[in-house]
């Protein structure tokens, strides 16, 4: 059977998403081809802000590369446009003069950037907002020139506004109405946000129309209607878009706005589609990205020849991606007559909320401030939900089962993966999964930022009910074994046993060789066991502590010298930069321990740059302890009350090299105004007249929380002694990776407490800390004097390319 | 009818290389993530991991599988495939050992 042609104009987000729905569908049915105007392929034009706000790389936000097309063997002819569709004679004609018959043709056109017909509009210095090249363009401007002035105000204009503040530029927003986002927002919500911005630094035109662009030659600022100037180098026009129908019109399809589709995305003309932008259904023009994959769904089923529902329209949610600044809008949001809303305001915090309610049915919400209820009130908008049952909730604060229980199938659990409720809960039922780790293997749900979890967790509960019981909800260590952390623990200590090898075999493992999680797991409770006797399996350490380096995302990796609380000398010093320049590091960064990074090493310098340095490794890449991060102290400082650098340095001197669960981080103080942040680290020490407050569980990353008074100790000796026997409780109890922070709400703060009041078992402690810390040698001096480590783990081996 | 050329090319003595943890070679402008498993075998395959190209010769050998080292993506290192929940899949070299010393065909 031949394969039917697909031909898709427009390589944007639309098309191409609905090209792999229908890809997913049926592999085999289509030949296709995609012809895009822009050279490069598909990405993600909402993240152009994000690009232009410098968070973001172009090739961050490509969503399908070139080796995605190739893989699907589809043609792609990027930077061609197509000028002419012969609907009868099925075949389109491109601007190089290509022709190509389709039994399918998809239109994807997208929208045009609306620009303002005024004089001047055609200047080099006024760009749109709409694609690369703009933001170059943008990029490019803010190098040389100072002020930018962009006009409009909404959505667009403002991402585009914030993106060159952040290019350092000073920024004039200009807009036509008396507040910003006024079709998304409310009066009080636009003014709340004007004043926020107004305090990330721009500046406000409002009520303005803009009559020219003025400026001899270049662009030199713009002139209102009432004859106010503003100066400016650059000038974005960003009121709005249109959808690019000149094909279509061309080709004698009919178009009003858009181009007219009905409920499965087919134009009035046979075998034509349109999707996106582009389209007109119902009277509306989408111009955010859910409904456009939305309809994309529905045409690829449509064009597969499978069954699908009707596509009845959108209910559409915008929020503004400026950082620092939480807007949501969804539904209808404006009062009149027969509406009542429910607001609630809170001037002092910044907060708004706004409800809008018809005939006892949410129709609209408006939040600023905090948007954590956005996606709750979307889908309660979109199912024409009932007050009270936001009130309700409201109320309840609904958790657990009852809350997943009333989502529905179609509700995103995991946002980073896009994994619906449905796709979980079929997931449990038909491959009989029993736990989360479980879930996130089969769906994906939870692998990216890991916030899901909870909500997975409640869904198995409500799926299993009954059959959910206690003992497939302890956590095992991994998929390979059933049995938990504790369990493994015990049966290594009593068995006796010494290799990860042996644990797995002796221990029943699922799979032969174990995986990269329970590897280094069980090689740490081995270590941590037998630390005189257990030999460190490097092949079961992840790559950064195997390399004694910090890999990076290309491949190199980064160098972090041991500096004992973050204290160095010109000597020091000067060997860093000698070794920087001799071997070309690109990028010396200070890291947030107080110490250098030298980043972008390549893997066979790393033993000869260690060798240069002569300084031992940081650890900074080590489950172990990180560093000690020190204020100044009483040796200089007017407040210090305590010699916080020589504290530091002692806590350092003792416990580098240590091995731990996760990695440790300290800190002294010398005072309340706690300099050396003692507040979030694993232990955190202040020292205050005449004693030393220890602080624990503390953690500034991930899991951010505040740490919890341990105890208060008189001497240096003292807090040795205490430290020394908390981190070797953790070291004996926690799981592998899990930190002081979750450890210390685990075990209860009380708990540890009460085992460290007792003088005989932190003794006990210390003894088997003691033990543990004599074994360790530096790892950077170990690969200088071993030719078999360098060879084994840093050389690569390089063949030439004349190959007989 | 052409034979397509194939290129032998001694890469090293397998007694160097450790057992579990992967070998960078560079041939000419291939990079290639030689692996000497825990049964003994040798097995090449790409030096890339198709998710975000993090490099496959540091990651943490399990059987028939490495993990990358990047965001974990387990691979297969005989037949390149990628496991669920992740797709995709890297290319394969032929290796063998001959006199002890480890050959990649290509």
């Amino acid at each position: 059977m031949t394969k039917q042609k697909l031909v898709l104009v427009g390589n944007g987000m639309a098309g191409v998403r609905c090209i792999e729905e229908i890809i997913k569908l049926e592999p085999a049915q289509y030949e296709i081809t995609i012809f895009g105007s822009e050279p490069y392929p598909n990405y993600n034009r909402i993240q152009l802000s994000k690009v232009l706000q410098g968070d973001t790389t172009i090739k961050d936000i490509t969503i399908n590369d070139w080796n995605w097309y190739e893989e699907n063997h589809i043609l792609l002819y990027p930077g061609e446009t197509v000028v002419r569709i012969d609907p009868k004679g099925q075949m389109v004609l491109t601007d190089k003069g290509r022709q190509v018959d389709y039994d399918k043709l998809i239109l994807a056109t997208g929208s045009l950037p609306f620009m303002l017909p005024i004089p001047g509009a055609e200047k080099p210095g006024v760009s749109a907002f709409r694609d690369i090249k703009d933001c170059e363009k943008m990029i490019d401007y803010a190098k040389s020139y100072k002020k930018a002035a962009v006009i409009g105000g909404g959505l667009l204009g403002l991402e585009a506004a914030r993106g060159l503040l952040n290019l350092g530029m000073e920024v004039s927003v200009v807009h036509l109405s008396d507040y910003l986002m006024e079709r998304q927002l409310d009066q009080t919500a636009g003014q709340l946000l004007q004043k926020e911005l107004e305090l990330q630094g721009m500046n406000f035109y409002l009520e303005k129309q803009t009559k020219e662009i003025i400026g001899d030659g270049k662009v030199e600022g713009l002139l209102f209607s009432d004859g106010e100037v503003v100066p400016a180098d650059l000038v974005v026009m960003a009121v709005g878009i249109r959808p690019n129908v000149q094909l279509a019109k061309d080709s004698g399809i009919p178009v009003n706005r858009g181009i007219l589709v009905n409920d499965f995305m087919e134009t009035e003309i046979a075998n034509v589609y349109a999707v996106g932008e582009c389209a007109e259904h119902r009277g509306t023009v989408y111009g955010l990205v859910a409904p456009l994959y939305e309809q994309g769904k529905v045409l690829a089923k449509a064009i597969c020849g499978q069954e699908t529902k009707a596509y009845l329209g959108s209910t559409v949610s915008t929020q503004l991606k400026v950082s620092g600044v939480d807007v949501f809008s969804a539904g209808e949001i404006f009062e009149n007559e027969p509406i009542k809303t429910m607001k609630v305001f809170d001037d002092y915090r910044g907060m708004y909320k706004k409800i809008l309610i018809r005939d006892g049915k949410i129709i609209g919400a408006v939040l600023f401030g905090d948007t954590s209820e956005g996606n709750k009130l979307l889908r309660l908008i979109k199912k024409g939900a009932d007050i009270f049952e936001y009130t309700e909730s409201a109320q309840s604060e609904q958790t657990g089962t009852s809350f997943v229980a009333s989502l529905p199938d179609e509700e995103i659990i995991c946002g980073c993966n896009g994994v619906t409720k449905g796709t979980i809960v079929n997931a449990i039922q038909t491959q009989g999964l029993t736990s989360a780790e479980q879930v996130k293997g089969c769906t994906n749900a939870c692998r990216s930022c890991g916030g899901c979890k909870p909500l997975v967790t409640d869904l198995l509960e409500y799926t299993l009910g009954d059959k959910l019981n206690k003992a497939d909800q302890k956590e095992p260590i991994c998929g390979c074994t059933t049995l938990t952390r504790d369990e493994v623990v015990e049966a290594i200590r009593e068995k006796g046993l010494s290799h990860t090898r042996e644990v797995m075999n002796v221990l029943g493992w699922k799979t032969e060789d174990g995986c990269s999680k329970c590897r280094p797991a069980l090689n740490y409770y081995l270590g941590m066991l037998d630390p005189i006797k257990y030999h460190d399996e490097r092949e079961s350490r992840f790559v950064n502590e195997r390399m004694h380096a910090n890999i990076q995302k290309d491949g190199t990796y980064s160098v972090v010298p041991r500096m004992y609380g973050g204290v160095t000398n010109a000597e020091e010093l000067r060997k860093i930069a000698d070794v920087a320049e001799k071997y070309a590091v690109p990028l010396i960064k200070l890291t947030g321990g107080q110490r250098i990074d030298l980043l972008g090493v390549k893997k066979e310098d790393l033993p000869k740059m260690w060798a240069d340095l002569d300084m031992p490794s940081g650890y900074a890449y080590g489950k172990s302890l990180r560093t000690v991060k020190t204020c100044v102290g009483e040796s200089f400082c007017r407040f210090g009350t305590q010699d916080s650098i020589g504290m530091g340095i002692r806590m350092e001197k003792k416990f580098e090299r240590l091995s731990t669960p996760h990695k440790v981080k300290m800190a002294v103080s010398a005072c309340p105004r706690n300099c050396a942040e003692s507040g979030i680290k694993d232990l955190g020490v202040v020292g205050v007249d005449g004693a030393w407050e220890l602080y624990v569980g503390g953690n500034g990353g991930t899991h951010l929380r505040a740490a919890d008074l341990l105890c208060k100790v008189k001497t240096q000796d003292e807090v040795m002694e205490m430290t020394g026997a908390y981190i070797q409780y953790y070291r004996e109890t926690a799981n592998y990776l899990e930190r002081t922070s979750k450890w210390v709400e685990r075990m209860g703060l009380d708990q540890i407490k009460s085992v460290l009041e007792d003088k005989e078992t932190r003794d006990v402690l210390n003894r088997r800390m003691d033990e543990a810390l004599t074994v360790l040698k530096d790892p950077w001096q170990e690969a200088i004097n071993s030719s078999d480590i360098r060879k084994e783990l840093y050389e690569t081996v390089k063949v030439p390319v004349d190959m007989k | 009818m052409v034979e397509a050329i194939r290129y032998r090319i001694k890469v090293g003595e397998v007694n160097e290389i450790p057992k579990e943890i992967g070998k960078t070679v560079k041939i000419g402008p291939l990079e290639i993530a030689l692996f000497r498993l825990a049964s003994g075998e040798i097995r090449a395959i790409e030096n890339r991991c198709p998710h975000k190209g993090g490099v496959l010769a540091e990651g943490m050998v399990s059987g028939d599988h490495v993990f990358c080292p990047m965001h974990d993506w387990k691979i297969n290192v005989t037949d390149g495939k990628v496991q669920a929940p992740d797709v995709g899949c890297v290319k394969t070299y032929e290796a063998v050992i001959e006199d002890g010393e480890v050959i990649i065909i290509l």
